[in-house]
């Protein structure tokens, strides 16, 4: 009686540990899945790649990268039309979630909510993800809209219809229609001026250099560090967009 | 303060929650809901013509020219809403020259001139044909020539020259139903393929479209149908209306099962953005989609036209009931339109708060605007109906 | 062929060949240079105006100030991050004046207390209490806070 359970599960161990192995070789013959970071892998062959790398830890919600990009861009000054801004999260120790951003951070903000009911506050600055599988750039119907060589995208102005498709399509909120020239604007990355080897205008006037851009290619760029050393999130994964905007210590909360 | 952003500051103060701060102003408006309106319209007709030349519903016949040129009348009509509420109007020709093949909305140029040119234009020409070789002869001054141009010259009314204008225009026909489907289809793509925004990403949107398409396109020829005999005082065929609203009961009925079955695997999934859309709702879209969309665009025209299935009041009673509920039913379709298009943008993409919206009166995107472009169709509809009489045609057996 | 039906196929061959033409004739020049999008636009955004200017170019005539600066807890700040922009300044220095920004409010936006800022990341001070009569300037040079 023994013996035979014995065998029956000997047999029993090496059928399984046969399963076990078959399926570790033809599983490791499937190919190999993208991370999120797929977005930062080295890409553009004849230059640098473009990201986006912002520290929640270092952000203090002054305002001064939203009011620097209106003038560096001639960005109406009204509050309905930001490249970028910067929002406050307040979460209230009763679980309600709480989030401003009046005239997109420009003036500063002020916290309303009583120290004692605070879980957890803090601000996050937005502005284009750059995307490198943006829904925005699918969706134009003209080729208006398109990402650059060096993954930058950028709007054609003089030949945008003006269709706001693809305000419609992106999922961060960072195009607007421009009240004056009637057609669709949003960040450039400062295409004119890293161009010329200078920085976006936001990141060199940011007092804590809570913002940095860089090339994404370069293993010895401070964005590249930023990403090896720390916990980096990108917004709305989920959409499987490429966003290549690169916060350190998001809240999972941030919308 | 600039004049033009009174009405952005006023939004501002109304802004419920939170919402991104580009989000204030509603990109597409009214005449983004005109769109799918019409072309619903369009394609809808053009199903029903369908019916009865490739399903052959014999009952249908009387129907059939004039559905055509509904659809016809709507079609020329459908570009107008979309141009004018491009930023760049002037620069709407780069649709055609340069599409993005990626968007669903760089088809919009080839599909609807493929619908107008090769299905709309030439199954009307398939079929008016013989007419207008006969009227060409027999008019005189500037509407003879006009028939004789439009007839390409042609003096050919032989019998071989007939069966092959029946022969081809089943043809366009056949190949015209699923064109239909693609012109109504990929506008609900377009708003189906959105992901970023959770009221408009779902498989169902362009089936849903279609289906409310034919709904509208079903009642609107049934309308036609009555006020066209009551103006030429002609007595209504009553096998033909009540097969037509027989039709649209069905529909409607799917139609409602497919909106039915979109917004009950929302509720039970509750994905992350159920908090927000439950609030739209309940809220901003309780008058235009619980009441007028639902209420009496579906739910009142489907008890009617049910009950109708079963006891038909007499003649009279049963033609007003008709034309009331083809009146409701093209109300609640554009309900429909309505809460899609401006639904969708009320709601802040941070799942978190909402906008506002305001029907201006004046303006390039305002009521009067819009209802232009509703009326301009009938007109080129009266238009056609004078210069191509369906009820002078010769009838031909198709 | 009936003689109408030969037409119909002429005037659509017709159709389609001006459609061509005008695609031809239309599409912009630098179109699909390097992708689907106008190849022009990409030099055109690059020759966009720049408005700040860096602190590079303030360091040529105000040296002394932007030296002290560089010595500061306020050493990694632009000097237009406060300023404002200088691309009309550089032009004409004498007529083209920059802000000289010296309420408590301005640097309350960056140093008032507000519990959303990490408190490792900056300097905190109840603006409302710590001595309201004066400006922070007064006390505090913020070139060498």
């Amino acid at each position: 009686m023994t013996e035979k359970i014995s065998s029956l599960s000997r047999r029993n161990f090496l059928k399984n540990a046969g399963v076990t192995a078959g399926t570790l070789v033809v599983a490791s013959t499937l190919p190999s899945f993208n991370a999120v970071l797929f977005a930062a892998v080295k890409r553009n062959t004849k230059g640098p790649w473009y990201g986006i790398a912002i520290d929640i830890e270092k952000c203090i919600g002054c305002g001064t990268c939203a009011k620097t990009c209106k003038i560096e861009n001639d960005v109406p000054q009204e509050p309905f039309f930001f490249r970028s801004w910067v929002e406050q999260y307040t979460i209230r120790k009763d679980g309600t979630l709480n989030v401003v951003s009046p005239n997109g951070g420009i003036d500063g903000f002020t916290q309303t909510v009583p120290t004692d009911q605070i879980e957890k506050t803090f601000f996050v600055p937005k502005m284009c993800n750059h995307c490198y599988k943006s829904p925005c750039i699918q969706v134009c119907p003209v080729g208006a809209t398109y990402e650059t060589d060096e993954g930058i995208v950028l709007v054609d102005e003089k030949y945008c219809i003006g269709c706001k498709y693809c305000i419609q399509a992106c999922p961060y909120g960072c195009r607007y229609f421009h009240p004056e020239k009637k057609v669709v604007d949003k960040c450039t990355l400062c295409f004119h001026r890293i161009k010329k080897g200078m920085n976006p205008a936001c990141m060199d006037n940011c007092p804590t250099k809570a913002r940095i851009s860089g090339d994404l290619n370069d293993p010895e760029s401070a964005i590249s560090k930023f990403i090896s050393t720390k916990n980096v999130y990108v917004l709305k994964p989920h959409l499987n967009t490429g966003s290549k905007l690169y916060y350190n210590a998001l809240n999972q909360e941030v919308r | 303060m600039n004049p033009e952003f009174e009405n952005l500051y006023q939004a501002l103060s109304k802004v419920d929650g939170y919402i991104y701060p580009n989000e204030i102003e509603l990109s597409w408006s009214v005449l983004i809901v005109l769109y799918p309106y019409i072309t619903g319209l369009v394609a809808g007709a053009f199903i029903l013509a369908s019916l009865e030349r490739v399903f052959n519903v014999k009952s249908l016949k009387p129907t059939y020219v004039i559905a055509l040129l509904t659809s016809f009348a709507f079609l020329l009509v459908a570009t107008m809403p979309l141009v004018f509420h491009l930023g760049q109007p002037l620069r709407a020709w780069e649709i055609m020259m340069t599409p993005h093949l990626t968007s669903a909305m760089a088809i919009f140029g080839f599909v609807y001139l493929w619908y107008l040119m090769v299905v709309l234009v030439l199954e009307i020409w398939f079929d008016y044909r013989y007419d207008l070789v006969i009227w060409a002869r027999e008019a005189k001054g500037i509407k003879k020539w006009m028939y004789r141009a439009l007839a390409l010259g042609s003096d050919d009314i032989s019998p071989k020259s007939l069966k092959l204008d029946q022969k081809l225009g089943y043809i366009v026909t056949v190949i015209g139903i699923p064109s239909a489907f693609l012109l109504h289809g990929y506008v609900g793509f377009i708003f189906g393929s959105i992901k970023a925004n959770p009221w408009w990403s779902t498989v169902m949107m362009p089936v849903i479209f279609l289906f409310s398409a034919m709904v509208s396109g079903i009642a609107l020829v049934m309308v036609l149908f009555v006020v066209i005999n009551y103006v030429r005082k002609q007595k209504i065929d009553m096998l033909c209306l009540d097969t037509i609203a027989k039709y649209l009961f069905y529909i409607i009925i799917i139609d409602f099962t497919m909106e039915s079955l979109d917004q009950i695997h929302r509720f039970y999934e509750a994905e992350e953005s159920f908090e927000i859309i439950s609030l739209l709702i309940s809220g901003h879209l309780n008058f235009t989609l619980l009441i007028m969309q639902v209420g009496i665009g579906m739910l009142l025209p489907l008890t009617t036209l049910g009950i109708l299935q079963f006891y038909k009041p007499k003649d009279n009673l049963r033609i007003g009931i008709y034309l009331i509920t083809g009146i409701l039913v093209l109300i609640g379709i554009f309900f429909m339109r309505w809460n899609v298009v401006i639904g969708g943008q009320l709601f802040s993409k941070s799942f978190l708060g909402f906008t506002s919206f305001k029907l201006a009166l004046i303006g390039s995107e305002g009521f009067l605007v819009a209802s232009i472009w509703l009326i301009v169709p009938f007109f080129i509809l009266a238009f056609l109906l004078w210069l191509f009489p369906p009820w002078k045609k010769t009838q031909l057996e198709h | 062929m009936p003689l109408h039906l030969k037409r119909l196929i002429m005037t659509g061959v017709v159709v389609v060949l001006l459609f061509l033409l005008l695609k031809h004739a239309l599409t912009p020049v630098s179109f699909g240079q390097f992708g689907h999008y106008r190849g022009n636009s990409i030099t055109e955004i690059a020759a966009l105006p720049i408005h700040f200017v860096g602190n590079k170019s303030c360091k040529s005539c105000h040296d002394t100030i932007v030296t002290m600066k560089t010595e500061s807890y306020h050493s990694d700040l632009s000097c237009e991050g406060c300023h404002g922009a200088a691309y009309k300044h550089i032009q004409n220095p004498k007529t083209e004046k920059l802000i000289k920004p010296n309420t408590r409010e301005f640097c309350g936006k960056c140093h008032s207390i507000n519990p959303a800022r990490p408190a490792k990341a900056i300097v905190q001070q109840n603006i409302k209490d710590h001595h309201p009569e004066a400006n922070c300037v007064k006390c505090h040079n913020p070139h060498q806070p």
